[in-house]
């Protein structure tokens, strides 16, 4: 799960970490009266959406003024702001943050993530804040400092300085580093998140180091002991369709073509769209029904895809185990009926029952194509698609 | 003989009390050797009673100490997950194999930490299992889709691994054992933990080998094959169509700055000798041709 910058700078402070002063606004009144709260004579207002790559895409600007503040708010409230994160539509600026302006003397980068490798969580430090890190990595790898954490011990005094003078704190500087980087293993491990980045993480004119910005991600298999962060979830930021999936136990992600698929299992899914694609079309979406689907799971399932409108076929790939294919058949023809289906559906069913579900869609008389194997599967949903 | 597990192995079920492990150690007993395999339970609160006849225990020590078992299956739901493993561990089975899907990841890492310098292996978490056909089936695969045979089989995945099962099944060729790994970011064993097992049991002939988007795992243990594998591996990796970022449901499938892509991982096998596929249903295929 993922929160915006504001929510995760309330973070931050919790556990001791230096940020600018800033007040969330929801509109234009708001944000003029954040200014006026905070005080001073330069504010940076900056658009709340949960992809990174705000500041490129137009949604960080610094106004000087309570009125440049209004211009600057109305321009970027309701803006659709697109960055390399968004994708081409971009994504609806919603929410504001409104900040004290920073003296910036030197941007650094600071992230956190598990490693697979190591089973620890990995602090990664680099002098290159500011810009996109992920090219820093390509191009020169040597300029993150990486820490693996000991889980029992955290991120000690003696590592903590070392990465903070690996990547230019003033010695001056060293001890807030310190707790800035000690704080932020703190958040990340009792909150359960599985991502953390504060770029850029800044040492001001006089020395201090603050968290510029503020990026989370939780893991969400973990939020069932976190109910003040599932507070934090933004709806609006995340896709409609995924969010009705998720009410059904589905998991669901929509991608760019026109074959809807229904899986049973996250790597068969995958092996399914990478099936389509191999025969020359595209698919429309991830679905993995599951283990326990039932007849409404499946229904649901359906209706997800048939919603979007790119959709020109369905691909249905069940390996039965602990799930019978009977129950999925019953669950697709009561779907095809309810959903009055109207594209062309191949049906590729293996397993537990799957004579019994073979049956079951063939007794139907609904108009649904046998398929023996994925790859026939994907040949014949690419065919009876070709030209619609 | 066959990795892992054979049909000698004495297995405890954790959370045999729940409605999942009840079902599947049903499903187990019923399988080959699973009436005289599955001897213990173990659920604190009804040690005394039984499952189906199979004595429940208060602690896998004493569930180990009773019956002799060395083996663990956990069905115990996601927030004592990783507390079942530990008291696993601590007990000195040799093997743990955790199902249970959706374990906070800070969870496992603590326990993996624990784990360093002890005996017990864990399969793990989020996987199907690991089957030994006609011998011995620990976990949620379907057992009636399996041949005894020379194959190995190992995966990230649930329902991939029972599709590369199928398929060899489908073309005569019988399977030594086949284990998934699961698709949790932090884990117990790893392809190339399974390869090396593969690669010292006198049973298994050749080895198909899953993978999918996500982590290095796929190319560590390609590398591990080049130096030292000495029967034919071939391999397929879900997830070219992924888009980046993504995380891809609950295999834990993300991708990372340009590490860990379909491609890359295919380019790593290729490199080291391992035949590839890009058709899923072709799998079955491309190991008979390797042999």
């Amino acid at each position: 799960m993922k929160i915006h910058e504001y929510q995760g700078k309330e973070i931050f402070r919790r556990f001791g970490m230096t940020t600018p002063r800033g007040v969330p606004a929801f509109s234009v009144d708001e944000a003029v009266a954040a200014a006026q709260s905070l005080g001073g004579s330069v504010w940076v207002v900056k658009a709340q959406i949960h992809a990174g790559g705000r500041g490129k895409g137009g949604g960080v600007k610094v106004a000087r003024s309570h009125d440049e503040v209004r211009d600057l708010a109305g321009r970027i409230l309701g803006m659709q702001l697109v960055t390399h994160q968004t994708g081409p539509v971009g994504q609806k600026v919603r929410r504001l943050l409104i900040e004290e302006g920073a003296d910036i003397r030197k941007e650094l980068y600071v992230g956190m993530v598990v490693d697979r490798t190591t089973q620890r969580v990995c602090l990664m430090a680099s002098s290159e804040g500011g810009m996109d890190i992920e090219e820093v990595a390509a191009k020169t790898p040597e300029m993150i400092h990486r820490v693996f954490i000991d889980p029992m011990k955290g991120l000690t005094d003696a590592e903590a300085d070392d990465v903070a003078r690996r990547i230019g704190i003033p010695d001056a500087s060293v001890p807030e580093a310190r707790a800035m980087l000690q704080g932020l293993y703190r958040a990340f491990d009792e909150t359960d998140a599985s991502l953390a980045e504060i770029n850029p993480l800044i040492v001001s004119g006089d020395g201090h180091v603050i968290a510029l910005d503020a990026k989370l991600n939780f893991d969400s298999n973990a939020l069932f002991r976190h109910p003040e962060i599932v507070e934090m979830r933004d709806l609006d930021e995340e896709d409609p369709a995924e969010i009705e999936a998720s009410k059904f136990d589905l998991s669901y992600i929509s991608l760019d073509g026109n074959i809807g698929c229904l899986v049973n299992g996250a790597g068969l899914a995958m092996a399914t769209m990478d099936t389509i694609k191999l025969f020359g079309a595209s698919p429309a979406n991830f679905l993995d029904v599951g283990g326990g689907a039932t007849t409404e799971k499946v229904t649901e399932a359906f209706k997800i895809m048939l919603a979007n409108p790119k959709v020109k076929g369905i691909l249905v790939n069940i390996f039965g185990g602990i799930m019978r294919c009977d129950t999925i058949a019953n669950g697709i023809v009561a779907a095809a009926r309810e959903t009055h289906l109207s594209v062309p559906l191949v049906v590729r069913m293996k397993g537990t029952n799957d004579e019994l579900g073979r049956q079951i869609l063939e007794d139907s008389g609904l108009p649904i194509i046998a398929a023996d194997n994925m790859a026939d599967a994907a040949q014949k949903i690419v065919a009876a698609t070709k030209g619609i | 003989m066959s990795i892992l597990i054979n049909r000698d192995s004495k297995v405890i079920t954790q959370g045999i009390t729940g409605k999942t492990g009840q079902f599947h150690t049903r499903m187990c007993r019923e399988y080959a050797n699973g009436r005289s395999g599955y001897v213990a339970g173990v659920n604190p609160k009804k040690a005394g009673e039984d499952f189906e006849g199979i004595p429940i225990y208060a602690t896998v020590r004493e569930a180990k100490e009773a019956t002799g078992a060395t083996v663990s299956v956990i069905y115990v739901p996601p927030p004592f997950a990783a507390a079942a493993i530990d008291e696993a561990v601590d007990a000195g089975l040799d093997l743990v194999v955790c199902i249970t899907e959706g374990i906070p990841v800070r969870d496992m890492i603590r326990t993996r930490y624990r784990m360093q310098g002890k005996r017990t292996l864990l399969l793990g978490p989020n996987c199907p299992g690991v089957i030994t056909p006609d011998e011995l089936k620990i976990g949620i695969m379907p057992g009636h889709i399996h041949r005894k045979g020379r194959i190995g089989v190992v995966s990230r995945s649930g329902t991939l691994t029972y599709e590369a099962v199928g398929q060899l099944t489908e073309i005569g060729l019988g399977q030594s054992s086949a284990v998934g790994t699961g698709g949790d970011p932090v884990n117990g064993l790893k392809h190339i933990d399974v390869l090396k097992l593969f690669n010292d049991d006198p049973e298994t002939d050749a080895v198909v080998m899953i993978g999918e988007i996500g982590g290095t795992d796929e190319e560590a243990a390609a590398l591990w094959v080049k130096e030292n594998m000495r029967k034919p591996v071939v391999g397929f990796i879900a997830g070219v169509t992924a888009p980046p970022g993504k995380r891809m449901g609950h295999a834990g499938a993300i991708i990372s700055g340009g590490k860990g892509t379909a491609q890359e991982k295919l380019e790593v096998m290729e490199a080291c000798g391992i035949k590839v596929t890009r058709n899923p249903a072709e799998m079955g295929k491309l190991l008979k041709s390797a042999l």
